[in-house]
């Protein structure tokens, strides 16, 4: 069981309170987290990724066992700790405000 | 007994305010999609109850939300949970990708950028959303960078009508300051295939075949800051308003200029006339008298706030030219605050109603055609968009 941190306006928008928990088969990459995640709660597609590029929306990170994601590949396997459950998958927004 | 709701799309959520038909007394609800930008709201003629909203973040992107309930609830078009093992998820309800088929376009890939190079299209948000007239399944959406996207199936899909990026001016298209956006669709009651549109800045646009094809329209205009001042495109056009009984007659209220065409924008003449400035975003027609309109002039381009800090709506009966202030109810000092392109709708009661909102927060009405003002609400967000639903 994977585990996923949405930033608020996620959650709100998928009428989910706290983290979001998927079934996801290995290997467990950072897609298929966000495919699994999609999948489930379709109003989120377009919210993290573009429809069609599927690259990273600009103000969005990807936090893993306190390491930034954002800039790995794709497909590049998860740690076990994140597959684990363990550890979360953390969507991150950018700080707004000055 | 009659009864109005209107609907506020502002920085931070959206808001309905409803009254009966003497609006004197008003409930507001909302915030909706709080924390969110709320670009447009808009309701169908065709089904009240059927409410679009266009909501946006710079984190998260584009939402389409639609109540089938006149505001009480909300829902994401084929975004409902999916459990389903094997299923595809749908949510392409904010899913808005251009057309660059052969079949159904002239694929087209750049525009103008501000420093006259090529740069590709690329979606950015929805600014309008214009339900059809006949049927609440049906809608349209002005988005940025400039396009018209139609949805036939409540907003779970949308489709671009291809043939205006592909009229053969779309290169010259240019963003102005606040982006390239579409922000004005108007649809001919008496005409299904007709349909106007505009473009800050590339100027409007018609089409009379359903959106196949379009032509622009600005004949007429002229904008000092183009190096060819009454160029075939490239006009920044705030805001197009029609009488629905006069469909050849339209109202413009340009980046500068005040202007009116009475043969479906063939040719555009300047109204301006005694304005004390003729900059502004918003303009507006009457409901029962197509030739009284309602603009609020802003002071210049660069200093977006009434002139003498003194709000006034000023109405002309004449269609344009002859202009006089309404300002019975406005703050006629230290008002610094901008009305922008949507943020003004008229109700169709017996004595028209007159609505708009403010940067400031402020949602402003008049039952009386704009003779005397009240705020209805004070200290919103920011107001982007104000539409008005007249109910039975």
């Amino acid at each position: 069981m994977i585990r996923v941190v949405l930033p608020q306006h996620l959650r709100t928008l998928a009428h989910v309170d706290g983290d979001v928990e998927l079934d996801v088969s290995a290997p467990v990459t950072l897609s298929s987290v966000l495919d699994a995640l999609e999948a489930r709660y379709p109003m989120l597609r377009g919210t993290i990724r573009d429809h069609v590029t599927l690259q990273r929306r600009p103000f969005l990170r990807f936090f893993v066992c306190e390491e930034d994601w954002s800039l790995e590949p794709p497909d590049a396997p998860l740690p076990e700790a994140v597959s684990s459950g363990r550890e979360p998958f953390m969507v991150i927004g950018a700080i707004a405000g000055g | 007994m009659s009864k109005v709701r209107v609907l506020v799309g502002t920085r931070k959520g959206g808001f309905i305010l409803t009254a009966d038909g003497k609006r004197e007394k008003w409930e507001v609800s909302g915030p909706y999609f709080t924390g969110w930008e709320i670009y447009h709201m808009k309701g169908s003629t065709a089904d009240p109850n059927r409410i679009y909203a266009s909501q946006t973040s710079g984190w998260f992107g584009q939402i389409i939300q639609v109540s089938k309930d006149g505001g009480k609830t909300w829902e994401t078009p084929g975004g409902g949970l999916k459990v389903e093992a094997g299923r595809m998820p749908e949510g392409e309800s904010n899913r808005f990708v251009y057309d660059t088929s052969s079949a159904t376009g002239a694929p087209l890939t750049t525009h103008q950028w501000y420093d006259g190079t090529q740069h590709p299209w690329e979606f950015k948000r929805v600014w309008h959303i214009e339900p059809s007239l006949n049927d609440p399944d049906t809608v349209y959406a002005g988005i940025e960078d400039a396009a018209l996207f139609r949805s036939t199936d409540g907003a779970h899909s949308w489709h671009e009508l291809a043939g205006l990026r592909g009229d053969g001016t779309g290169p010259k298209w240019q963003p102005g300051a606040g982006g390239m956006g579409l922000h004005t669709i108007v649809l001919d009651r008496s005409n299904p295939q007709r349909m106007f549109i505009a473009i800050s800045a590339a100027g409007a646009f018609r089409t009379d075949d359903g959106g196949k094809s379009w032509k622009p329209i600005n004949r007429g205009l002229k904008s000092p800051y183009l190096p060819d001042q009454t160029a075939e495109v490239g006009h920044c056009v705030h805001r197009i308003a029609m009488h629905p009984s006069r469909p050849g007659v339209l109202y413009m209220q340009k980046h500068w200029d005040v202007m009116r065409t009475d043969d479906a924008g063939e040719n555009w003449r300047e109204v301006s006339g005694n304005l004390p400035t003729d900059f502004g975003f918003v303009v507006d027609v009457h409901a029962h008298e197509p030739e009284t309109i309602y603009v609020v002039p802003i002071k210049s381009d660069s200093e977006h706030f009434p002139l003498e800090g003194k709000l006034r709506v000023y109405r002309s009966k004449s269609g344009g030219n002859e202009w006089e202030p309404l300002t019975k109810g406005l703050p006629q000092e230290n008002c610094y605050v901008n009305v922008l392109r949507d943020a003004m709708a008229v109700d169709s009661l017996d004595s028209c109603g007159i609505y708009f909102g403010t940067t400031g927060g402020q949602v402003y009405a008049s039952a009386d055609a704009g003779d005397t003002w009240a705020p209805i609400v004070r200290d919103l967000p920011a107001v982007l968009s104000v539409e008005v639903q007249t109910l039975a």
